[in-house]
């Protein structure tokens, strides 16, 4: 498995153009992907569980990646994360 | 004689005969039942939801080309939900293990999800987000059901839109090769759909009351937006009338067209600034278009409405820009933020009010929210370096009002021009006119504004109390009312009296009976939907003033009603 911790710098978090852009990026990849936080997890190829967490700015998530490709998944996800502005 | 004839409200001039496309949400109402092949139910529920995702990168794609890739972006998100692996598993679930229909899965499972999204009432988006589901909900249920869902996107053939009324996304994807025209159940001359079909220059009638139940999918129709009729079914002789009207009106356009570089003069040689009302950026070719002075009303809070969250400096400034520029040289007149009574932002959730008109709006949101107020004049300010950009405040009521929203304005014009950045010398700094208050107290006002533009749908609102968007009390309506001419000659005269000028951005600038009147009382500028700026034009160049202005003293004096009024313009300057 594959693991890779985040700070959220965007003002509104995880939400809007960048949460859909997250979900169709990890949607490209045969392995289970999850984003953590706080206490909860959810499927990241799932647009309502993303938006469900409501993470917001500063918050500390996770994402992992179980599978075949879990390692270009993780690269993939956080080339997404900087692009997007989400996190440094 | 056609089959049926509606009187609505004429709201965009022209003629359109084309066949109806009813843009009416279809019956998805549905029963509960139990099914025993759950399989074949699954295998529907994914049959509904291809089809679904289908037809929403159809409607993507079409969105994108006219509206542009951020507008379309609500459809990707569409497709992202239908794309989602858990709520399409949680629903094949409820299929699975309940035995129930997949309608009944389907409402139940959004439901949840919609219920979840609409408690986080300190997330406006996630609120939001919470409509997307029940849109994306409808169409798959559409699917299911076997009917069409409506779209204005998937339009193809040349068709009169019929609907209950057209929302500012909808009015967004009309297609003007394929739309010829629409008419709706409500709405008044100023009501969003109105002021859109002007915008788009297509014939439009609103306030029919009966469109949607009297018209059927496919049926002929001649919409006569000049007069407000529209037939449904027509005979020959009767289609060839219209198309005979229609030739006439394209032809008397033509006349009007050759007015387009000419400048605004009276038959006396007074000039008179002839100016549009623009609600983005794209709107510019048709004040090109209509050879207008100036842009009497850029009304900004469409680059609120037509984003999915408040749109930063950067962006605001790019389309100010956009409109100075393209003006190059003349006035531009930027309304700063209007949203509040019946505008709203699905990101900036105002409170429920009990007359949102009377309410938390327009300048009284931006002084409350400075951090909004802020962004938007530091973008104004520094667009004013590329032409001659003049900011107005919308509802102000108050000096006080006018005496913060200066300050805030001379605070961040200080900032940026510490910061090197280029501005412009003198920005002009006005107010609208709308609230009675502020008109009667004009005199005082016109001391320390700079100029003054006349918003008459809403000073009309104020100065009768009469709700605008309540057609049980439109009779007070009254432009032309001598009360209101009285109110506007006092403004007009405060502001000429301290050398400063007055304009009118409210429909009533272009309004062929009142144009008249506000030239003999001595208005300076005239904004108005630029389709109706050539006509303006034509009609003010065979005026005299001095005659007008005795026109005006009668109407002002001796006339004692609406009616009186319009009976003795029609009288003296149109020879009815």
């Amino acid at each position: 498995m594959e693991k890779k911790e985040f700070h959220v710098i965007a003002d509104t978090g995880i939400h809007a153009r960048p949460a859909t852009l997250l979900v169709q990026s990890a949607s490209k990849f045969n392995s289970e992907i999850t984003l953590q936080y706080q206490d909860k997890s959810v499927n990241l190829k799932s647009i309502m569980g993303v938006m469900s967490l409501g993470v917001g700015k500063d918050a500390d998530v996770t994402i992992s990646a179980e599978g075949a490709d879990e390692a270009d998944a993780i690269a993939a996800l956080t080339d997404t994360m900087k692009k997007e502005g989400l996190s440094e | 004689m056609a089959e049926k004839v509606l009187k609505g409200i004429a709201a965009s001039d022209g003629i359109a005969i084309a066949k109806a496309y009813m843009l009416v949400d279809p019956d998805l109402s549905f029963e509960k039942t139990t099914v025993s092949d759950t399989e074949a139910e699954v295998q529907r529920l994914h049959d509904a939801f291809d089809a679904s995702k289908a037809e929403l990168k159809v409607i993507k794609e079409k969105a994108v080309a006219s509206l542009g890739e951020e507008e379309a972006e609500v459809f990707e998100a569409h497709i992202t939900i239908l794309s989602d692996p858990e709520m399409l598993g949680q629903i094949e679930g409820k299929i699975n293990d309940d035995k129930v229909n997949a309608e009944e899965a389907l409402k139940e499972v959004t439901d949840t999800f919609i219920g979840m999204f609409e408690a986080m009432t300190d997330n406006a988006y996630m609120q939001e987000r919470a409509g997307d589901i029940r849109d994306v909900t409808k169409r798959v249920l559409s699917h299911l059901l076997g009917v069409t869902l409506p779209s204005p996107a998937l339009i193809d053939s040349e068709v009169v839109v019929v609907a209950h009324d057209l929302t500012p996304s909808d009015t967004a994807q009309l297609d003007r090769k394929y739309v010829k025209g629409f008419i709706t159940d409500i709405g008044g001359r100023t009501s969003h759909s109105a002021i859109m079909s002007r915008t788009l220059e297509i014939p439009a009638i609103v306030g029919s009351e009966t469109a949607t139940t009297d018209i059927q999918e496919g049926e002929v129709v001649v919409l006569d937006g000049i007069n407000g009729d529209a037939l449904v079914d027509p005979t020959d002789a009767e289609v060839a009338n219209y198309q005979q009207q229609a030739k006439d009106f394209s032809a008397q356009k033509a006349e009007w067209a050759k007015l387009k570089n000419e400048t605004t003069v009276s038959k006396d040689g007074k000039h008179f600034e002839l100016a549009s009302n623009i609600g983005t950026p794209d709107d510019m070719d048709g004040v090109l278009d209509a050879g207008s002075e100036a842009v009497g009303l850029f009304r900004s809070e469409f680059l609120y409405m037509n984003s999915s969250e408040l749109p930063d400096e950067d962006t605001q400034f790019t389309a100010y820009k956009k409109v100075v520029e393209g003006m190059n040289g003349k006035p531009v007149i930027v309304r700063t933020m209007d949203i509040g009574g019946d505008k709203e932002l699905p990101y900036l959730p105002l409170p429920e009010e009990m007359n949102p008109f009377l309410g938390y709006r327009a300048i009284r949101i931006s002084l409350d929210r400075d951090d909004i107020f802020r962004t938007q004049l530091r973008a104004l300010i520094r667009a004013s370096n590329f032409g001659q950009l003049r900011i107005m405040f919308p509802m102000i009521a108050t000096l006080d009002e006018f005496r913060k929203a200066k300050a805030i304005f001379e605070e961040e014009k200080a900032k940026l021009v510490a910061a090197g950045t280029p501005v412009a010398d003198d920005i002009k700094l006005g107010i609208m006119i709308e609230i009675p208050a502020a008109a009667i107290l004009a005199d005082q006002f016109a001391k320390e504004v700079d100029f003054f533009s006349i918003g008459t749908n809403d000073l009309i609102q104020y100065s009768f109390a009469a709700d605008r968007g309540n057609e049980q009390v439109s009779y007070l309506y009254q432009p032309y009312n001598p009360s209101l001419l009285r109110l506007i000659k006092h403004v007009i005269d405060a502001a000429h009296a301290n050398g400063r000028f007055t304009g009118m951005c409210g429909e009533v600038a272009g309004d062929q009976i009142a144009v008249p009147l506000l030239m003999g009382l001595g208005l300076d500028e005239f904004s108005m939907s630029s389709t109706s700026v050539l006509k303006t034009r034509s009609l003010m160049k065979k005026l005299d003033t001095k005659e007008m202005a005795k026109l005006a003293d009668r109407a002002l004096n001796e006339c004692v009603t609406n009616d009186e009024v319009k009976e003795l313009v029609e009288k003296t300057v149109f020879d009815k």
